[in-house]
Parts: structure tokens; sequence; C-alpha cells
């Protein structure tokens, strides 16, 4: 009870933001009325995901510093956990997109580069899958994992800023601190953020644990 | 100063090797220019801005990825461990990077040239902010493969993981490039452009850095 508090916490805090984010009242605006909702679902998908890569990159590194299958098998479950709120981001903005741009994939360059950058990481998987040896593999994988991660905050932060994007917050778009002037929605985002983030770490982590009973049995 | 002498006498290295050769430069030459050559052939007329831009970027994307694979794709791995007994890891990835980006340059330059006679350059283009964007071009390129390169080698599955961890990661940098050369084809004011080259500097010694740090760790079997 005491080590699984922050396990409850997360699914309260998932389970609140759901009915909440549902139900509760939010600002009425042009084009997007409802689906402005889908920030309560959609945004904190991507903080889940930097969140679980950092911690892969955090283990790459360590990995490299202290040779131990530990820290290898840790920091590829976290990249797959990580993938799975990537491409989780890509459909909700994807479903998003068709109620208030009028396609599910128009092309625009959040879009774009967020597909690119699960791309980069699918790049990882199957360099890992190429190498045998397993020494060598978890040596490569975390170089290449640590060589990436800059590419991919350049990838999700730096260039979409510089292009003319439809996607809230950039290209002079207004983003979501001026939507929230009666600061309902923040009751709401704020958990949400933390409780998909605490849901991601334990899908992690439940991962990691699973691959190291099968290390072991090998 | 022993890891400068060490860049220095491997970069000596590189080019006696290439100049006995030729290899990699007339091969270059070649796959740039046959190139141009078919897309002369089937766009017949001379194509409009953008996608003279485009092309020209295409082009250089493919011919660099051949040039710079090469680097450590090529070499045995006896020779990379008597490399590895006589100089230190950084100096060998400062040296390959140096002389990549040297190679890189006067590969794109020719090209440039090359491409010019074929496709004469757009009217109203600012010529020196398209140089520019060439040269700053090569220079990613060469800094983001050679790195790359180093770890498909030693992955040990050559050319086909080398497209795979390559493209991602060079995307980026090509969006930036492609724009970049855009507002020099445009004629644009120089202002306009900066931020882009500020960028495109950022990436490059971000990546060097990155490389500096992890191919010790690379380079040690």
């Amino acid at each position: 009870m005491q080590k699984s508090w922050w396990k409850i916490l997360g699914a309260v805090l998932v389970i609140y933001s759901t009915i909440a984010g549902l139900l509760l009242g939010v600002p009425h605006l042009d084009i997007l009325n409802e689906t402005i909702r889908n920030l309560y679902f959609h945004v904190p998908m991507w903080f889940a995901m930097i969140v679980l890569f950092s911690i892969s990159v955090f283990y790459s590194i360590k990995s490299l510093m202290y040779t131990n299958d530990v820290y290898d098998l840790k920091a590829v479950e976290a990249i797959n956990a990580g993938i799975i709120f990537g491409v989780l981001g890509l459909i909700t903005g994807a479903v998003w997109a068709k109620y208030t741009w009028g396609q599910f994939w128009s092309f625009d360059p959040k879009q774009n580069f967020a597909a690119i950058s699960i791309l980069l990481y699918f790049a990882y998987l199957v360099l890992r899958n190429a190498i045998d040896e397993e020494q060598k593999r978890a040596k490569i994988s975390a170089i290449y994992n640590i060589f990436a991660f800059p590419m991919m905050v350049v990838l999700l932060f730096v260039l979409p800023r510089l292009q003319s994007s439809l996607h809230p917050g950039n290209g002079g778009n207004p983003g979501f601190n001026s939507y929230d002037l009666d600061s309902r929605m923040r009751m709401v985002f704020y958990p949400a953020c933390l409780g998909w983030i605490l849901i991601g770490y334990w899908i992690y982590t439940i991962r990691f644990r699973i691959r190291s009973i099968e290390h072991q049995t090998n | 100063m022993q890891i400068a002498n060490q860049v220095k006498q491997l970069i000596h290295k590189e080019m006696l090797l290439e100049w006995r050769s030729k290899y990699a430069l007339n091969g270059i030459l070649l796959y740039v220019v046959s190139t141009v050559f078919v897309c002369f052939l089937s766009f017949v007329s001379v194509p409009e801005k953008l996608t003279w831009n485009a092309l020209f970027w295409i082009i250089m994307l493919f011919a660099s990825i051949n040039a710079v694979a090469k680097s450590f794709l090529q070499e045995s791995k006896g020779r990379h461990l008597y490399i590895y007994t006589l100089v230190s890891p950084v100096a060998l990835i400062i040296a390959k990077t140096l002389y990549n980006s040297l190679l890189m340059i006067g590969l794109t330059l020719i090209a440039l040239l090359f491409y010019t006679l074929v496709f004469s350059f757009p009217a109203g283009a600012d010529m020196g902010m398209y140089l520019v964007a060439t040269v700053l071009g090569s220079l990613s390129f060469a800094t983001i493969f050679t790195m790359v390169s180093a770890i498909a080698s030693k992955a040990g599955n050559g050319g086909m993981l080398m497209a795979i961890l390559s493209f991602p990661i060079i995307i980026p940098v090509l969006i930036v490039l492609i724009k970049l050369a855009k507002n020099a084809i445009d004629g644009l004011d120089r202002s306009v452009s900066l931020d882009d080259i500020g960028l495109l500097a950022v990436i490059n010694v971000l990546v060097m850095a990155v490389s500096l740090l992890l191919f010790p760790y690379l380079w040690r079997d």
C-alpha cells in the first residue's frame, strides 16, 4: 500500500480527468466548440511520451557508464512504452484535426514532425533487432538513443515554431494559456497530465519486470 | 597538442588513400553528373524555382549518404583495430568529420556548378546566400552521416541500416536547409534567413558535441 500510492493516485487522476473532462464546463470558442476537451487527452500523451523517452536516455547513459543488462532493459522498455503514448498522441491529434481542420492528416508541420520523431524511435528498435550480440546491442543502441534525443527535441519543439502551422500554440495561433481565462480548464488539465505520466511510468515498470523475468529464465 | 597532431596525420592519411584510388571522388562525381543528366532528360524544360531547389537537395542527400557512408563502412575490422591501437578515438572522429566536411563541401560546390550549367540558376536569386546554404548543408550532412556511419559499421550490417538510422535524423536538417535555400532563391532580404542559419549552426554544434562524447564508447569494443 505504501509503495503503490502513486499507482492509485495515477489511476484516480486519470479517471477524474476523463469524467470531469467530458462533463465540466469549458469556454465556448468558434471552430473549436466542444473539441477543446481534446486538450485533456491529447496533450498529456505527449508529456507522458517525453517523460518516458527522458527516462530511457537517462538509463542509456547509465548503461554506457556501467555495463549492466538491467539498464539496457529499462531503456528499451521506456522507449516501448513511450512509443505507445506517441502513437496515441498522433491518433488523438488526427481525430481532433478531422473535426477542426477537416482532415485526419492535412500534412501540417506539427503532424509531420511528430510522425518523424516516432519514426526515429522505430529506427532505434530496428537497430536493436539488427544486432545479435547482447552487450554490443546494449552499447550501440544506447549510443543511438542519446544521439537521437536532441534531434527529437528539435523536431517537436523548435521546428514547428519556425513554420506556419495550424496547431494551437504554433505559427501565431493562440495556445492553451489564452483559452482558459476562467481557469476551469486548469483544474482538469494539470491532474490529467500528472495522471497520464504516472500511468505511463506504471506501464513501463510492468513491462520492465516482465522483460527482466524473461531475461532471467532464458 | 597530441590530438591536433593525430588529427593532422589522420586527415593526411585519408587524403592520401583517396588520392591513390580516386574511387569515392570519381564515383560520386559520376553519380551526381548522371543523376542531373537523368533529371534533365526527364524534365525536358527548366523546372520552376521550387522544384529546382528541391531537386538539388534530393540529389545532394543521396550523393552525400553514399559519399560519407564509406568513411567507416569501407574499412576492414583489422584496420579499425590497427587505428585503435595508434590514435585516440576523439582524434579519429574529429579527423573523419573534418575530412568528410572538406569532401562534402568540394563535392557540393562541383555538383552545384554542374547543376547550374544544366538547369540555369533562377533569375533574381541571391547567389551568395545560396552558396552559404550549400556550405552549411554539406557541413551538416558530414557531421551527422559520419557519426551514423560509425554506428552502422559497428552494428555490422552496412548500407541498409545506414539509411534507416540516418533519414529520421537528417529530415529536420534538410527541412531547414530547403527553407534557407528557398529564401535565397526568392532573393529575400538576408536578415530573414539569419534565424535558419543560427538554427543550423546550433544543430551542427550539438551533433558534433554529442559525437565527441559518444564516439569513444562506440569505438571501444
